[in-house]
């Protein structure tokens, strides 16, 4: 966090040579496994988003002229066991990963974040309440409350979505609150506070600049875990419902016919695989460059 | 050393109140009518009423919280709508199972991540630490259903070296049993492994660079004891409360590991009460995980006073 002399400036940013974006920016391009993260990201999101277009059959089109046919020129990723094709259903695959992963984290940050900022900024009973709420839903490991969530909710991706944007929000309550908890005690604050400003003005305009970094950095990884989430609830049979495709209800249907048609568990887990590393890759890369110890 | 006891026990009781009203909570968010369900095709209006009544469905909300938690307190989590058996009985018969999976799992954690973290911070920079930390990379991003889906397919499908499914008690036959465990044990025990030689690396890295081992290196001890005697022992404080903190990870691998697995365990349980439709049984499993998570976590904190020193007076 940037702790200025000088309080003037909203957000307690102050100009110190380059701006410190452009410093951020620098340390991270200067990581190779980050930049590697990133350019696999940009990859994975421009599949996801032209997935109509480069995607060389239709991911619903069954064919019994192509049942579980082995990686050839025709079907690069082979065909599943009602002949679609596995290159098109991964690619398909990545909207629904890629969508839950950022649509629950979003959810988990609108939440998580303003209710956190209220705790660590009007403290009191308010805080002691949120507190042990907080701590009930931290309580229940991660997966088992998202599984109990998503299925009285109803088995669909909306829903696993919801169940796992909701599970994740503990984390970022405690980390917003920490953040202002520290802000709070800065001058910059003090100084905006002594100004007149009103509390929210003080929040959204002084103390949320300054908390959005480690804010960021944390919502990059869990990411990473929102998509094995989805995947595993999809997995599950509990996220994205059949025939429509996802890595998580392929992998489902691929395990059945482990023997006959191996490559059907292969590519849509090395999918998950390359997409969350990269995302851990982007995020402890994000992470270092944001430090501002350094 | 331990007066923090009495006060963290109490702050346990608001938390696992709420953790209750959360559990019961959930429930409300189904969008059907469970007595429905369990009155089948015919929906005779006698029966569903009688399913009420035996459940307690046709009573106020806090009138069934009431009655279950005070259930929960006397050691009744209620019955198994599905096959009418307590909550109780089948969590205790299923917990041994992910029990013994999951011990094995940690060991198998505590074997790979311990010894990778210490020896990639000894060896900062070599082709060991690269090694070790690609491993851990592996290990985070790697959805273990995936990992043994692939394991089986090597194992089982190629090799025909383990059985792809199943459980055997150790009671009925040691080496049965290991051999249907040790790949889903591996399974749960990668993702931790990473985590733990991450903790492991970042501490010895920092106890690397402590007086205490300059001087220690100073007085002309060897290497070999400087590394194990002295800096391990105090890098190993943090770890043993990040270990204990990692169970919770182990349970949630448990239910997708004993999936894949087939094996009966409180994994499987929970996932066939999902989709049963069978509250009683999600509840009561729900509950005890949190119960049991919030405890290694107490336990954890009384761990990392008893192991280290300066907190003892």
């Amino acid at each position: 966090m940037s702790t200025p002399a000088d309080p003037l400036p909203a957000g307690g940013v102050v100009d110190a040579g380059d701006p410190p974006w452009r410093v951020a920016l620098r340390t991270l391009l200067a990581r190779r496994t980050a930049v590697f993260g990133a350019v696999v990201l940009a990859l994975v999101a421009l599949l996801a988003v032209l997935a109509p277009w480069v995607a060389p059959y239709d991911p619903l089109a069954t064919s019994w002229a192509a049942v579980r046919k082995a990686p050839s020129a025709a079907h690069w990723f082979g065909t599943d066991e009602v002949g679609r094709d596995l290159l098109s259903r991964t690619i398909w695959g990545a909207r629904a990963s890629l969508s839950a992963g950022v649509i629950a984290v979003s959810i988990a940050v609108g939440l998580g974040v303003p209710i956190g900022m209220l705790a660590g900024y009007v403290g009191g009973w308010v805080d002691a309440v949120i507190g042990r709420l907080v701590d009930a839903m931290l309580a229940v490991p991660f997966l088992i409350l998202a599984i109990a969530l998503a299925a009285f909710l109803g088995p669909s991706l909306g829903n696993a979505m919801i169940a796992i944007g909701i599970t994740a929000t503990p984390i970022f309550v405690r980390l917003a609150r920490g953040q202002v908890l520290a802000a709070r005690a800065e001058d910059w604050v003090e100084a905006a506070r002594a100004v007149g400003n009103p509390p929210v003005r003080i929040l959204l305009r002084h103390i949320l600049p300054n908390i959005l970094p480690p804010i960021m950095v944390q919502a990059t990884l869990a990411i990473a875990a929102a998509i094995i989430a989805e995947a595993s609830l999809s997995f599950l049979g509990l996220g994205q419902q059949p025939p429509a495709p996802s890595w998580g209800s392929m992998l489902n249907t691929a395990q059945r016919f482990l023997t006959q048609a191996p490559w059907m568990a292969i590519f849509p887990g090395l999918a998950i695989f390359l997409t969350v590393l990269a995302f851990n890759l982007f995020g402890d890369g994000l992470r270092d460059a944001l430090d501002p110890r350094k | 050393m331990l007066s923090f006891l009495p006060k963290r026990l109490l702050q346990l009781v608001p938390t696992l109140f709420l953790v209750s009203v959360l559990i019961f909570g959930l429930q409300q968010l189904l969008p059907g009518d469970p007595a429905l369900v369990m009155a089948g095709e015919e929906k005779d209006p006698a029966v569903i009423e009688q399913i009420r009544a035996r459940y307690r469905l046709d009573q106020p909300l806090p009138m069934q919280y009431l009655h279950w938690i005070g259930g929960v307190l006397r050691g009744d989590l209620g019955e198994s709508m599905r096959i009418q058996q307590p909550v109780a009985d089948l969590i205790v018969e299923k917990l041994p199972v992910t029990l013994q999976l999951a011990t094995m799992a940690m060991a198998f954690a505590l074997l790979i991540g311990l010894p990778a973290g210490v020896l990639s911070a000894v060896r900062k920079g070599s082709a060991w630490d690269v090694g070790a930390n690609v491993f851990a990379l592996w290990g985070l991003s790697t959805p273990n259903f995936w990992l043994g889906i692939m394991l089986i397919f090597l194992f089982s499908v190629q090799l025909g070296w383990l059985p792809a499914s199943g459980f055997v008690s150790p009671f009925e036959d040691l080496g049965q049993s290991l051999a249907t465990t040790v790949m889903p044990a591996f399974v749960l025990g990668n993702a931790i492994a990473a985590v733990l030689m991450r903790h492991m690396r970042s501490a010895m890295l920092q106890a690397m660079s402590a007086d205490y081992v300059r001087t220690a290196r100073a007085k002309g001890l060897v290497e070999r004891t400087v590394v194990l005697r002295h800096a391990l022992r105090n890098a190993l404080t943090p770890v043993i409360t990040l270990g204990a903190l990692e169970f919770g990870t182990l349970l949630s691998g448990a239910v997708l590991t004993e999936q894949v697995f087939s094996i009966p365990g409180f994994g499987k349980l929970i996932v066939d009460a999902v989709f049963n439709r069978d509250y009683a049984v999600v509840q009561g499993v729900v509950l005890v995980t949190a119960t049991v998570y919030i405890l290694l976590n107490l336990l954890a904190d009384v761990l990392y006073v008893l192991v280290n020193p300066r907190l003892r007076s």
